[in-house]
């Protein structure tokens, strides 16, 4: 190794520096607005809405975390967001094991027919209007179901399984039928601690998935009982001198005086971009080890 | 089966659970989700009847008078109708172009990253330049308008700074170079994650190959242009291919939460102005023929693209 080391001509090493440079680079311009929401959300407000934190944060307080909960439907917006990424991502899961466990079934009524049935749907779409009018007969506008359902299946997981599944002995299955046992109970205590791993993977997924939904907050939603917490960051934005004056009126007596803690848009809208993010960088680490993963058992199909 | 029927008091019991009743049971047990794949996905087809009525929010379809095909010569009979679809069809070309041109950087990047010498700094750029591809783009809104902003964002604060500008600049709200920034903004996003699938495909490729063109004299960059790159190929060919069968659906939020007053005349892709029209305006009959317009028109270039596939490669994409 030193050998070769020893050999490197000057433009390997010049092309090594260089190489080291750029990925320098790319990686602050993805890693640096992260960084400059955080450090202006713990920041004295009147510098960070005016511009002057962007390399350490100035005079750091918490208060802006706890103020923004006092913001008209930022507590309910969280509430939905947190039911909605835990139901919704609960039911994705189950149903993609119970699918692709059941599709795995080599005597499944008509199984090629219904697998494409459900498969296909991955390719066409009636498009956004006419899908905007079914939830809208289906009575699934201003309904929190709109949030879950049709998440529920989900034919790229349920792909997922069923490869997964296929590449597992069948031996053991056959064994547990021979002792008598039921689909269900074959499901609950063969297959899935088989699974685990690829319901990890897709248990993230679903997650970050319902997490950073907005679209259809967007479509589905005027009752803001129901918005999310994406879609009342988007708002908060957009609002921003609206907002000022709502703020104003919800700060507590003895921060309204304060500058650095009175809370403006900026504020705001960082503070609250920050705890939008904070849970997928809470989750990223796993994210992380169960994404190469999926990719490869996904990469297998596609 | 054999063991079932060499034993005398199983039969009874197998015939219960033989596999073709069992088949029915699988059945059955999937067919509420059955079912949910119906109401969501093969129902709305129904809802492309509502492009041969004039229906209006908030009416009852039946109580619409039926137009027939009125909708359809609608989109083409008059000068500002046309010029209003030739406008969004121009910005989804490209959009969805420039994305196309730019799916060759993560292999760029693949290759590059894979030549860093330190195993450790190859693991820390993947981690963090993957990041932004988890975060949504109401957030990626927010940075942009956190860093970016008019008199506040630090982006402003550096040029005037470094004396490249003068007086700032309001990138967000300008409608200028509009399509560069949202194919930069996706390249922002993805360009980690589209890379991780090119470092699978290179851990794929034989080793031997490596040692072979070694001993044959091969450099770094002969080892990258005639190993490295051609073994990247068949990931880099079905990913173009979905890439040009999703030509037209370019998705709506992105441009959705970017879009502003100075820039919407560009920003208007076809997705995005499907949703202005129909949701914004109420236009529903016509919102509905460009989307159904634009689903068989998307559908037969998945064909043609699955087609094409199967003649080069031999495999189908789908």
């Amino acid at each position: 190794m030193s050998l070769l080391h020893y050999k490197r001509k000057p433009g390997a090493v010049l092309f090594d520096a260089l190489n080291v440079f750029l990925f320098v680079v790319l990686t602050f311009l993805c890693v640096y607005p992260f960084y400059y929401l955080i450090i202006n959300s713990i920041s004295a407000n009147d510098l960070s809405a005016a511009g002057e934190v962007y390399i350490i944060p100035l005079q750091v307080h918490l208060t802006n975390y706890r103020d923004i909960l006092r913001l008209d439907g930022l507590y309910q917006a969280l509430l939905v967001s947190v039911a909605r990424t835990v139901l919704g991502s609960a039911c994705t899961v189950l149903a993609s094991a119970f699918l692709g466990f059941l599709f795995s079934k080599q005597n499944f009524w008509k199984r090629k027919l219904w697998y494409r049935f459900v498969v296909i749907t991955m390719y066409f779409n009636a498009g956004l209007i006419p899908v905007y009018m079914n939830m809208h007969s289906l009575g699934l506008t201003n309904n929190f179901l709109v949030y879950i359902l049709p998440a529920i299946v989900s034919p790229f997981n349920i792909i997922l399984v069923k490869t997964y599944i296929e590449s597992t002995p069948l031996s053991l299955q056959e064994a547990a039928q021979i002792d008598g046992a039921g689909v269900l109970r074959i499901f609950a205590y063969i297959i899935l601690p088989i699974i685990l791993p690829i319901i990890a993977t897709i248990l993230v997924f679903a997650s970050v998935g319902q997490w950073n939904s907005f679209q259809d907050t967007l479509l589905y939603m005027t009752d803001s009982k129901l918005y999310t917490l994406q879609y009342t960051l988007y708002r908060y934005i957009n609002q921003a001198r609206m907002l000022a004056t709502l703020i104003q009126e919800s700060q507590s007596a003895d921060v309204a005086s304060d500058l650095m803690r009175q809370m403006n848009p900026t504020s705001v809208s960082m503070t609250v971009s920050v705890v939008v993010i904070l849970p997928i960088l809470f989750v990223y680490p796993f994210l992380q080890r169960y994404i190469v993963k999926g990719i490869l058992i996904g990469a297998i199909k596609g | 089966m054999r063991a079932s029927t060499k034993a005398g008091a199983i039969p009874s019991r197998r015939r219960l659970t033989s596999p073709q009743r069992e088949g029915y049971v699988l059945f059955a047990l999937a067919l509420p989700f059955l079912a949910l794949v119906f109401l969501f996905s093969y129902l709305p087809l129904w809802g492309w009847r509502y492009a041969l009525y004039d229906y209006l929010p908030g009416f009852k379809l039946e109580n619409c008078e039926f137009v027939g095909l009125k909708w359809f010569q609608f989109l083409v009979s008059n000068k500002t109708q046309v010029d209003e679809i030739l406008r969004v069809l121009r910005n989804t070309f490209a959009i969805s172009g420039l994305n196309l041109l730019t799916s060759v950087l993560p292999i760029a990047f693949a290759v590059l990253l894979n030549e860093l010498r330190s195993d450790r700094m190859k693991r820390v750029v993947q981690t963090l330049t993957t990041l932004p591809h988890f975060i949504g783009w109401v957030l990626i809104y927010s940075m942009a308008y956190a860093i970016f902003s008019y008199n506040t964002g630090v982006f402003n604060k550096a040029l005037l700074a470094l004396n490249i500008l003068d007086t700032p600049v309001n990138w967000l709200a300008s409608g200028e170079h509009i399509w560069l920034k949202m194919c930069a903004w996706s390249v922002w996003k993805n360009i980690g994650w589209n890379a991780i699938m090119y470092l699978a495909a290179m851990a794929g490729i034989d080793q031997e190959l490596y040692e072979a063109a070694t001993v044959d004299g091969a450099g770094r960059f002969r080892k990258i242009w005639h190993i490295t790159i051609p073994g990247l190929m068949p990931t880099f060919f079905v990913l173009l291919m979905m890439a040009v069968a999703n030509f037209l659906n370019s998705g709506m939020e992105q441009y959705y939460v970017f879009q502003n007053a100075l820039n919407q005349k560009s920003i208007e892709v076809l997705d995005l102005y499907v949703y202005n029209i129909g949701i914004g305006n109420g236009t529903i009959p016509l919102a509905t023929v460009v989307s159904m317009l634009k689903s068989i028109v998307s559908l037969t270039l998945l064909f043609i693209v699955n087609g094409l596939s199967k003649l080069t490669r031999g495999e189908t994409i789908i």
